[in-house]
């Protein structure tokens, strides 16, 4: 067992530097968000929300929640499959499974990357919220960690399906850039959903990000557990490992 | 006892036979080469050996273990090179090794290696900054890292400057003295020459020939080139010679094809009639003969940089496949492991 920790523990320490050495997932994790924030919250001080089940708490407060739910998507989108497409590419994969690292290890590492990153990308938001918009912590600790972890399996997992299927790494950052985009406009984060059109809100129905930003947002202004968005994250999370389990290529 | 045993291997990629029926065995503590033109099926025939791939038909059994069925309890035993593979461009040289380090239990020469294969003033450098060779370097480090009993090197020298290629050959050949079986797959013939002691020669997916480097040369390069410069024009007697087979001249050039035994009844008869070049010289085949004359292809050229230096004609032919190599290859010319269907090109 110590062994296994090792194998994996090693593998997550150089996996989280290379990620820090790679500028543009630091960009999407740390600068993106922090930048959104910090305009949104120009506009955006001390005003309520005005629709949805939100209305009336704070618009920063909603946002916080809302943007640590984006930068685990964009671990997961980007950062994730890009990283494991480029692997393939290059040969890394061949390079590892000739030395016995089983697969589980890549992808537990992969995961542990992709909490660390989440945790540091969210500490970033909380902290500047703090600092210059007077938002708080959550109102329910454990109901956001719970969520927050869900989030995490689910984009991890969406993440390493999309490295699994991709051809390569410059096709994966393509479409990986899509569906962040449709996910940053469509699932709460950039705007109240129930201020779209209709088939609009269908199609963010859709998106894993929507019920993430959910999940994340209820027990953060007090709201209480959503239970139901968990579960759905906890079910799209299981089914994309599955499916990248099935299909993953090593060349 | 056999380290590596391969029987009737056979593997297509689509309807394309890639590995058709080798067979192939590698003693314990040897150096053994696999060698032919690209596309010939070598890399796939290592591949099959490292559970890298699967093979569709035939028997694979490395230090007793099937490797597909036992790969993991293989893979901490050997220690693999590949061919086509690569690390994260921005991964330092030290990371690396001490990542590979981790994945095998007990490793820990990690350092040692950054200094023997030169890389201790790159330890800090990112792979992607890294030439061709020092690349080349840290992969085979890489392979070494978790002090396998079976080391695979799959065209190693590829991409390295002749001063670091006889570094590599003097670590390869330690590797094998401290009781290691290396195998690899190469197509420069000087490397094949200098370094091993068994080697198997394929072609279009079959293993067409196998022994001693020196002992190919003697089946399929049989025979030397004696030359020298004469004023004489007369020197007939010289083709009576029982092992001289004829004989051609060229102004005051003087060319003899010959038994390999020739020189010194050619040197004696020369000395009989009053002649005494000084120019006398012979020509002994290499392996580079051998491979043309089996492949019916001219093996790789050295590496540009590289050319000009290295011995891949006459002297290396003398060196046999290393010390003791060419005696040993006689003793098992004719056990079990000689190859069925053996033929020339």
């Amino acid at each position: 067992m110590a062994e296994v920790l090792g194998k994996v523990g090693n593998l997550t320490w150089i996996e989280l530097k290379l990620f820090l050495r790679e500028p543009l997932s630091l960009a999407f994790v740390f600068a993106y968000p922090l930048i959104v924030i910090v305009v949104l919250g120009g506009f955006f001080r001390d005003a309520p929300v005005e629709v949805g089940p939100l209305a009336g708490f704070d618009m920063m407060e909603s946002y916080v929640p809302a943007y640590i739910g984006l930068v685990i998507a964009s671990v997961g989108l980007l950062g994730l499959p890009v990283h494991l497409a480029g692997y393939r590419e290059l040969g890394v994969l061949r390079r590892f499974r000739a030395s016995g690292l089983p697969p589980w290890a890549l992808f537990g590492s992969q995961g542990a990357v992709t909490l660390a990153m989440a945790v540091a990308g969210g500490a970033v938001l909380v902290v500047t919220g703090m600092a210059a918009f007077d938002t708080g912590l959550p109102q329910s600790v454990a109901g956001v960690a719970a969520a927050f972890m869900l989030t995490v399996f689910c984009f991890t997992a969406i993440g390493t399906l999309l490295g699994a299927v991709m051809p390569n790494a410059r096709s994966t950052l393509g479409f990986g850039l899509i569906l962040w985009f449709v996910m940053m406009m469509l699932s709460g984060t950039d705007g109240p959903l129930p201020a779209m059109p209709g088939w609009l809100q269908t199609v963010a129905e859709a998106l894993p990000l929507t019920h993430a930003v959910r999940a994340l947002q209820y027990p953060w202004v007090g709201l209480g557990w959503y239970w139901e968005e968990n579960l759905v994250l906890l079910g799209a999370g299981a089914v994309a490992w599955l499916l990248a389990a099935r299909v993953i290529r090593w060349e | 006892m056999f380290v590596v045993e391969v029987s009737e291997l056979c593997k297509s990629y689509g309807d394309r036979l890639a590995v058709d029926d080798a067979s192939l065995s590698v003693e314990r503590g040897e150096i053994f080469g696999l060698i032919g033109p690209n596309g010939a099926g070598k890399t796939t025939v290592i591949e099959c050996i490292e559970g890298l791939r699967v093979p569709d038909r035939g028997r694979i059994r490395v230090l007793g273990l099937d490797p597909v069925r036992d790969g993991r309890e293989m893979r901490r035993l050997i220690g693999c090179q590949l061919q086509d593979s690569a690390l994260p461009h921005r991964i330092k040289v030290r990371e690396a090794l001490k990542l590979f380090a981790s994945l095998a239990p007990g490793a820990s020469r990690w350092e040692e290696l950054l200094e023997q294969w030169g890389l201790a003033d790159k330890r800090d450098a990112a792979f992607g900054s890294l030439s061709g060779g020092q690349r080349q370097r840290l992969f085979v480090a890489l392979a070494l890292v978790n002090d396998p009993e079976v080391v695979f090197l799959d065209e190693m020298t590829t991409g390295l400057d002749p001063a670091a290629r006889r570094t590599a050959w003097d670590l390869i050949r330690r590797l094998r003295d401290r009781g290691a079986t290396v195998i690899l797959v190469t197509h420069f013939m000087d490397e094949a020459e200098e370094l091993c002691d068994w080697l198997a020669v394929m072609r279009q997916g079959r293993i067409i020939a196998a022994d001693s480097p020196r002992g190919l040369i003697d089946r399929f390069a049989p025979g030397i080139n004696i030359t020298f410069s004469s004023e004489n024009g007369d020197l007939g007697w010289l083709e009576q010679l029982e092992p001289v087979h004829s004989m051609s001249r060229r102004g005051r050039r003087v060319s003899l094809e010959a038994d390999s035994d020739a020189l010194v009844a050619v040197a004696g008869a020369l000395f009989e009639h009053g002649l005494h070049p000084a120019d006398l010289d012979v020509n002994r085949p290499s392996l580079e003969d051998v491979f043309l004359a089996l492949t019916g292809e001219r093996a790789a050229d050295e590496p540009a940089v590289s050319s000009g230096e290295g011995g891949s004609g006459g002297s290396g032919g003398q060196a046999g496949g290393g010390p003791g190599g060419a005696a040993a290859g006689h003793n098992r010319a004719e056990s079990p492991r000689m190859i069925k269907g053996v033929r020339r090109g």
